[in-house]
């Protein structure tokens, strides 16, 4: 092996130890969450069942909470690992089943929302960095400054008000049918959802484009005598590489936008789940969530980054060297 | 007088000038809906000290009935009324978040940035873990299982916000550390502590008062969105976010009940991220 090759592996393992060891101190402070609660957790965890000595007793024994903090972590940190995420306390669902079920929903309503997004935000910002400074660049940078800053629930409400009370287009509230009346439902809070990303997604774009048309080979390709248009191509091709890593990372976060949208719009899914769980002082189902969301998002993370070594050599020369 | 060099008076003005010395638009739109917004919270208690107390007689009365502009809620109590007195809980809590994080920012980011070493590097962790989730679940998450009222909601807030105002006062302090008047202050032997507040914190108060005017705007969103989600608001205060989620129900009897505190927010957010995006960009603050 070369020694670059070396370095590349380096790289490679510390980046998954990173990777780990977030993983570990998430699980750590959402295991605390349980002891954040005020009162005692047997009873916390007993949800609205009358505590007699028993279950009270019984639910001591099932969570280890007896015994000292490190060992109640490690035992229930085996227990995730093993896939046993606990019982809801209502209902006494088992918490994976209960996130599965509602997973579907969450995942649907977040790729709609990703495609609305793109479709709004790469031709805008792709379109505002070409012409950086006229009307219509400065014109939609003061809209996405409205769509980056108005609250999701606010907006969703408007949406729900004019589309559906108004012009009655679609179903105001609930899940749908699976299937075409499910999507259908879906369309308000994705473009609810979309408002707010498509002007962070803009940003990105407008930046990275700008970035390569100031870069000196396209004021050399300029110079050769190569159209607008073809050195237009070569900036854009090379914009794309952040542009698309980072979208990795904005669909990881979409999952914090769903919360309240969900709410809004009366969805079942991992979002409005997680603030009735809240509410209701659900921890098992609280720290499922929590966990499962750290989960995606440092995966998502340490596979951009991957992925950003493989597609552009001068980051593995970086990485290497 | 004889000109210089044959220059008249209007040759010597700077052409940059004019456009400096025109109102500028952006600071003026957001400005007057901002102190309207306020004067409401500032005064709501003289303004409008009845506007939590409902008249079951008058519930559910659609916007523009006598008396009643906007109608009025499920218990009767006036959306009017009710959206003043709201501007309280909006602009109070938000600005102590935003003042809040901005001191341990100021705090801990010089100290980070001029000293670096351990405490760089606790700091630094700290803000990465905070950042490895969206900042909405984490806030409902911490806020909702601490559940202790309004002031405790904001005590959290300030915690989650902390890290990012650390960051950017860590990153303005280092840009400063390395300029010669902070050399010469070393060189002339003055305590670090006398360098940190009296020479680099008055340096870096640009990029404290933009990341604050964004915190601000961020804050209130974040503080009704969880009184939308019901949580932070003891029932039966007005607030703009539980306002909305009240009003639900009613829209199509009442959609005033919800919509006037919907636009109340969407305006009052945008007005200040403009607001804070124009001094920022005014100031040269890198983003």
């Amino acid at each position: 092996m070369t020694g670059g090759s070396w370095g590349l592996a380096r790289f490679v393992v510390v980046r998954l130890a990173a990777t780990v060891a977030l993983l570990l101190v998430a699980s750590f402070v959402v295991f605390g969450l349980l002891h954040l609660t005020p009162g005692d957790p047997a009873r916390n965890l007993l949800g609205p069942r009358t505590p007699n000595p028993e279950t009270l007793a019984q639910i001591r024994a099932q969570y280890h909470l007896d015994e000292p903090f490190w060992q109640q972590y490690l035992s229930w940190l085996t227990g995730v690992l093993h896939g046993d995420l606990g019982h809801s306390i209502r209902g006494n669902v088992s918490v994976g089943a209960l996130i599965a079920d509602r997973a579907v929903l969450t995942l649907q309503l977040a790729g709609l929302a990703f495609v609305f997004t793109l479709l709004i935000a790469l031709p805008l910002g792709i379109g505002a960095a070409f012409r950086a400074g006229s009307p219509m660049d400065r014109t939609v940078s003061v809209l996405a400054v409205v769509g980056v800053g108005a609250p999701s629930f606010a907006v969703g409400m408007l949406l729900i008000y004019v589309l559906g009370v108004q012009w009655r287009l679609f179903p105001i509230y609930g899940n749908g049918d699976p299937g075409w009346d499910r999507w259908w439902h879906l369309v308000p809070p994705a473009i609810t959802l979309a408002i707010g990303l498509a002007a962070l997604v803009y940003k990105l774009t407008r930046t990275a484009v700008l970035n390569e048309l100031r870069q000196d080979y396209v004021t050399f390709a300029r110079s050769r005598g190569l159209s607008h248009r073809q050195t237009r191509q070569l900036a854009l091709r090379n914009a794309m590489i952040p542009i698309v890593t980072s979208l990795g990372l904005v669909f990881a976060f979409l999952f914090g936008g769903t919360i309240l949208v969900e709410v809004t719009f009366g969805l079942g899914g991992l979002g409005a789940l997680l603030a009735s769980s809240v509410t209701f002082k659900d921890i098992p189902v609280v720290q499922a969530i929590t966990l499962l969301t750290a989960a995606v998002i440092a995966l998502t993370a340490l596979a951009v980054d991957l992925t950003y070594l493989v597609i552009d050599p001068r980051v593995r020369q970086r990485a290497t060297s | 007088m004889t000109s210089l060099a044959g220059l008249g008076p209007a040759d010597l003005v700077d052409p940059d000038d004019r456009a400096r010395r025109r109102v500028p638009l952006i600071p003026v739109l957001c400005g007057i809906p901002l102190v309207a917004v306020l004067f409401c919270a500032l005064f709501s208690g003289w303004l409008v000290p009845d506007a939590a107390k409902g008249d079951i007689y008058s519930a559910r009365l659609p916007a523009g009935s006598p008396g009643h502009l906007f109608g009025t809620d499920q218990v009767g109590r006036d959306i009017l009324q009710m959206s003043i007195a709201g501007a309280r809980t909006a602009i109070i809590g938000p600005v102590v978040i935003a003042l809040g994080s901005m001191l341990i920012g100021l705090l801990l980011g010089t100290l980070a940035g001029y000293r670096g070493g351990v405490v760089d590097l606790l700091l630094s962790k700290y803000a990465d873990l905070l950042l490895a989730l969206p900042s909405t679940l984490i806030a409902l998450v911490v806020a909702g299982l601490v559940d202790g009222g309004y002031w405790a909601t904001v005590a959290v807030l300030i915690l989650l916000f902390s890290p990012t105002d650390i960051r950017m006062i860590r990153g303005a302090t280092l840009s400063q550390a390395t300029r010669p008047y902070i050399e010469s202050a070393r060189v002339l032997g003055l305590s670090s502590r006398r360098i940190m507040f009296r020479h680099l914190v008055p340096n870096v108060l640009n990029v404290a008062l933009t990341t604050m005017l964004l915190n601000v705007a961020f804050a209130l969103v974040s503080m009704s969105a969880l009184s939308f989600l019901g949580l932070g608001i003891a029932p039966g205060q007005p607030d703009w976010g539980r306002q909305l989620s009240d009003g639900r129900d009613l829209l199509s009897i009442n959609a005033a009940a919800s919509i006037v505190p919907g636009v109340l927010l969407i305006v009052t957010a945008t007005a200040i991220n403009l607001l804070g995006d124009w001094w920022q960009e005014r100031a040269g603050v890198e983003a």
